[in-house]
Formats: C-alpha cells, structure tokens, sequence
C-alpha cells in the first residue's frame, strides 16, 4: 500500500534527515514535509510547506493532503537553542496542534511517531543502570526541558487512548552526536573543551544521527508502535567522550556549577544546559532490547557515535564546512512540477 | 564441616587461604563470562571503526549532502574504547591499583581468615549477602578484595546511593566495582551478567548502630534481596564477618549534625577518640576479621516473576537473618581476643 507521509521540522537536522530517507522508499508515495523555515538538507521529491512555529494550520494540511502518516520531529531536545516560553510553545503547543488534527474526525492519520528523548528520565543518584521504558523517573522535574517533554508525552499517551485506530509510536532518543548534527556536546567537543562536574566521571550514552533517522524509518515503514529507548550500546565515562572526541574536561565547581562558572562558559563559549548538568553528574543508560527485538539493529555503540563525531571533526578541521546547501523555492517547483522535466512513471 | 576443612587446611601462616595460583585473566576466561561486554566486542569486531565506509561519510560532510549510505548491517564494534570501564562502571585498571593497595591492609591488618570459601560458586551469579557493621564498614571492601583475590572473580557491590553523590569518592567508588543497590542493577549483575553481588540488607541500620548493639543484626530490609535473587535464578550465599564491629566502633550518633552535612548518620567513633577526628576517621583498630561462607540457599521458584509472595519472601529473608545470626555467635564463642582472634 503506498504511503503518505508527513514530516514536521522539515527545516531542522531530524526532519530533513528523516525526509530525505523516505523519498528512496518507493513504497512511500508522499513525502510532505512541514517546517517554519528552508529545509537545510536537498530534497528530491518532498513537498515543502511551510508553518508557523505551533503548527495552527496543520488541520488543514492533513484534511486536504490525507496523509497516512505523521513522524513528529519538531520537538526541541535542546533547552540551549531557545527559551523556556518558546519551548513550551513547539514541544507543547505544537504537539496539541499536531495530535489536534490528526485525531480529528474523518481523519485519515492511521500512525503517528513522536520524537522524545531519554531526559524524560532524568538524571540522579537513585537511578537504575538501565532504564526500561516503563521504568518511572526517581527524581522530580527540575529542568524546563524534561518538563516540556513529559507534558508531550502525556499528550501522545491521551490521544492513544482517544484513538485506538491510530498506532501511536513514541521514541525516546539518547543524547545524539555524528557527522552532522550540532548539539550542546558536538558544539563544547569542536571547541575542544568539554565541561564536566569535578569530581564526578558519569557513565554516559549515545545514538549516532545515522541510528536515529534509520530507527524513525524502521518504526514508519513497518508501522511498529509502543514506547521505544534508541540509544547505542554500552556506556562510556564522560572523560572518555572528551578524550575520543579530542577534546579537555573542563571541571567546573562541583556546587553550582552552572552559576559559578557561567561567566567561565560564556568566555570559552561552551554549553551546559541545565539538563545536561544533571546528566555530567549522574549519567543515565536506557534499556534498548524493546527497539532491538522489532527488527531494528544499531551500526554505532556509544562509543562508535562519539567516533563517528570525531572522525567527521577531523576532517572539518582539515578542509572547514563545505559549502552550504540553499533552498532554491523556484528550482524545487520547477523539478517537482513543471511538465517539462520528464518523470520516471509517466 | 568437612567443607570448611579445605581452607582450614589452607590457611597459611598469615591467614590466607593458598588457592592454586592462577593469572586473573585465565581464571575469567575458565568462567566463560568475561567481565565486560567490551572486551567481547573488541574480539569480535573487526579492526575496521563504528563509521563504516569513512571516505563516503566525510565526503558527505564537505558537499553538507549528509545522505546515509545503504550499508551492509554490521554488528556495531566498540574498538575505538580507550579506557576499560564497563557498563556498571567498574575499571580493571582501578581494581588493579586498589588491589596493590589493599593488599597489605588485607593480610597485615585485617589478618583476614576465611572459612568455606569453596561455597561461593566460581561460576554464575549469586547473591552474597553480609552483615554490616563500622562507621565507615570495612566488610565490604574486604568481601570484595577476598573473594577477586583467592577466587579471581570480580564482585559487585551494592551501596546505597548515597555514594555517588560525593565528587571524587563516587567515582572511585563506582571504578572500584560499586554499584547503586537498585532491584534492577542486582538483577541485570545477576541474571544477564552472571555476576557476584553483595548486598548488606541491613542497609544502613548495619553501620550505624552504636557499639553496645554489637553483632545484633538489625532487620533485613523488607526481603528485597531474596526476591531479587528468586527473579535471578541465582543462589544466596549467606556471610557472617566478625571483627568489622570493633574496627570502628560508634560510640554515639549526631542526627543533628548528620542533617547539617547530609549525611544518612554521622557518628563519633572510638578511633576518633583515641586517635583524633582526622586520623580516627580514616583509621582502623587493627582487629582480626574472620569471615565464613554459610551454605548456600537455592530457591525453587519460578524464576523471572514480576512478583513473589510476600510471606515466602519474608520467611526466607529472616531464615537467612536467623542463620547469620547464629554463625555469628558460634564464631564469637570461638573468638579468644579482639586483636588476635
């Protein structure tokens, strides 16, 4: 049956990534990708809307496009990127929209795969090694982030159950680092300084950008739903991600450090956002057999992502960025819809 | 007690039991579970890193055309590991350097004897479960030091967590074999991993109770650890150490103080009376430690159940109490003196 698919956050690393590997699946038919700025990433055949930041027209778009499919990539992982209001508005806001419009009724939306991240676990003494999905946080909520993720979640639970036709799909992803994707991690191990709590070395995990998007793939076309862990195997102490991202530990003060040390982070231009200092103290591991048993197989460890990032450092630092990719709209609508571009098919 | 006449009879001089010397590594290996999943991956991967076909990757990143290879499905390789610390955050290496220096502590001033170390499986998991006793107890890192020296296998030791919020003493900690005592860290040690675990169901009623509670064992939490080790599968291995009581004896506790520092009790000990709060605080009275393995309890239950009942698992708890609780005794009718044993 062909597929029609709808991906929001087109315009970030997630959703360009993840559209890009449905457009080489023939069994996919569209590819509609939703995003509030240019796609950063070349698109052979996905069709480009763009959309405000909590996503108000998206009813619209899923009544008149029928899409099949929704892979909600749009949610912010990351508290350095933006402030908590904002935040709260595309995590929260944008889910509601989202979960809005394809539970409407009549609707067409028969799965839905949400992006979350293992923060909802938080990160402290009391911990199990592994967390299984259904295992609960021992800590409260201390960071706007994880309080914004948790709130998602407890939306996509309630529209699950409001829905039983949909199949709902949530993913949890481990802290991601690879070739291309800029995290407060990729970004403190590209100035060669990584922040760490003195006197703490956690354990720590990672999923490489390629797992990431292969396992949103794997869950979209095999239409796999449950609450999944995607991160890479075994576990590695933050002194190790420095030293294998060829970077220094910065130790920063063991009380407060964020407080202490903000103007020292400011300086070196460092990031520590509050979710990761729970997490430079505590670390956290998540439980991935529930993801393994459906199929899915990872090509990094934990410690391969933290290689691939380096290798792809390596080389950045050697010949630089590369040049950039634009988004031509004329161009795009020319190849996707002028009658004189010949297309496979007719 | 025929079983404990193998290490009677090897007891040397100095108190040790004198196994057939083994290197480390051989000894592992004999097990068939290596420690860590690492060294495994390491075998098994091939020489080539995480990030299959390099060059097409990093030409990727210069166009920024970051389009995922169709590669062949790899099992992943963790090659590119540069330190040996496993999943539970345990470091060889760090087990190595505390051995050496544990060692003469270990035979010089704990004169550490053991009886019927034959009982402690030398291959699977199993539960080894102790009293608890010391202001800062000294059993645990012995337990854990004996056994990895006379039987070479690593052991686990469940803590409260207490241990990894304090810098640097955490993560030595943690490096040094110790691991959160979480029902599930026991149960994936145990039944995934086939490991030693030592538990002190005490908790901390063990160490924090005054001198003139000696060797009364205080209650064994609510059972946990018997329902961890019938969801195991695993054996429990009772251990009775006298010694540790009078290593470190707590005259009185300060819950006041104990609230001001955050410590879970903060109590004055006779070390720091004789020898001062610094140096009382880190020192041991030179007392002999005697340790004896009690038989091993099996359960025949069905292993992997979310739940057990509740008076099964109560009764058994306080058999194993009541067991320790009478080696205990039995070993301090045999004890002559403090110091000499």
């Amino acid at each position: 049956m062909a597929r029609r698919v709808l991906v929001t956050g087109v315009d970030t690393f997630w959703g360009g990534r993840v559209a890009q590997a449905l457009e080489r699946e023939p069994s996919v038919d569209l590819v509609l990708g939703m995003g509030t700025g240019e796609p950063k990433v070349p698109l052979e055949r996905t069709e480009f809307v763009r959309a405000d930041q909590t996503y108000s027209i998206l009813s619209r778009i899923v009544r008149a496009t029928r899409v099949d499919t929704v892979v909600h990539t749009f949610l912010v992982t990351n508290s350095s990127v933006m402030t908590g209001r904002a935040l709260h508005e595309v995590n929260v806001i944008g889910t509601l929209n989202l979960l809005a419009a394809a539970g409407a009724s009549g609707t067409t939306v028969r799965h839905v795969i949400v992006k979350s991240s293992t923060h909802v676990y938080g990160s402290s003494p009391g911990d199990p090694a592994w967390f299984r999905e259904d295992a609960r946080r021992s800590a409260p909520v201390t960071t706007q982030l994880e309080r914004s993720l948790l709130e998602v979640e407890a939306l996509v639970r309630d529209f699950a159950e409001d829905n039983p036709q949909v199949a709902v799909t949530v993913l949890r992803f481990a802290n991601v680092l690879g070739s291309d994707i800029v995290t407060p991690v990729s970004t403190d191990l590209r100035r060669r300084l990584l922040p760490a709590i003195a006197g703490y070395d956690p354990l720590v995990q990672f999923v490489e950008e390629d797992d990431v998007v292969r396992s949103l793939e794997h869950v979209a076309l095999r239409r796999i739903d449950g609450l999944y862990n995607v991160a890479g195997a075994g576990k590695l102490p933050w002194s190790e991600v420095a030293h294998l991202g060829g970077a220094r530990l910065l130790p920063l003060s063991p009380v407060a450090p964020r407080l202490v040390c903000a103007p020292l982070l400011r300086l070196a231009r460092l990031e520590l956002p509050p979710e990761l200092e729970a997490l430079a103290r505590y670390g956290r591991g998540v439980d991935t057999s529930r993801l393994v048993e459906t199929g899915f197989s990872y090509r990094f460890t934990s410690a391969g992502a933290v290689g691939s990032f380096a290798r792809a450092n390596n080389l950045r630092r050697s010949v630089g960025q590369g040049p950039v990719y634009r988004y031509e709209r004329d161009l795009e609508q020319f190849f996707r819809h002028s009658r004189a571009v010949v297309r496979e098919g007719e | 007690m025929a079983s404990t006449t193998r290490s009677a009879s090897a007891t040397g001089r100095d108190g040790h039991v004198q196994p057939p010397r083994r290197t480390r590594q051989a000894a592992r290996s004999e097990q068939g579970d290596v420690v860590d999943a690492e060294v495994v991956a390491r075998q098994v991967g091939p020489s080539t890193a995480g990030g299959r076909p390099q060059s097409d990757r990093d030409a990727d990143v210069s166009t920024s055309l970051p389009v995922a290879v169709a590669r062949a499905d790899e099992p992943p390789s963790d090659d590119q590991r540069r330190s040996d610390v496993d999943e539970w955050g345990r470091s060889e290496r760090v087990r190595e350097l505390a051995r050496r220096l544990y060692d003469p502590v270990y035979r010089f001033w704990f004169r550490v004897e053991w009886e019927g170390l034959d009982r402690i499986p030398l291959t699977g998991g199993a539960l080894l479960v102790a009293n608890h006793a010391g202001a800062v107890p000294p059993d645990a890192p012995v337990i854990m030091h004996g056994i990895e020296r006379e039987l070479g296998r690593p052991v686990y030791g469940l803590a409260d967590s207490f241990f990894r919020t304090v810098p640097v003493v955490g993560t030595l900690w943690s490096r040094a074999g110790g691991v959160p005592a979480h029902p599930d860290n026991a149960y994936r040690l145990l039944h995934d991993r086939r490991q030693l675990a030592l538990v002190f169901p005490e908790g901390i009623k063990g160490p924090s109770k005054r001198y003139a509670d000696r060797y009364r064992l205080r209650r064994f939490g609510r059972g946990g650890f018997v329902e961890t080790a019938m969801r195991a599968g695993v054996p429990v291995v009772p251990i009775a150490v006298v010694g540790a009581e009078e290593a470190m004896p707590v005259l009185f506790r300060s819950n006041q103080l104990a609230h001001l520092l955050r410590l879970p009790y903060f109590p004055v000990t006779a070390n720091m009376v004789a020898l001062g709060p610094l140096l009382g605080a880190v020192t041991y009275f030179p007392v002999k430690l005697r340790l004896r393995v009690l038989e091993p309890v099996t359960y025949d239950v069905e292993p992997g159940l979310e739940r057990y009942s509740k008076s099964r698992v109560m009764d058994e708890a306080e058999q194993v109490r009541a067991r320790l609780q009478d080696a205990l005794h039995d070993l301090l009718r045999e004890r002559r003196s403090v110091i000499f044993g």
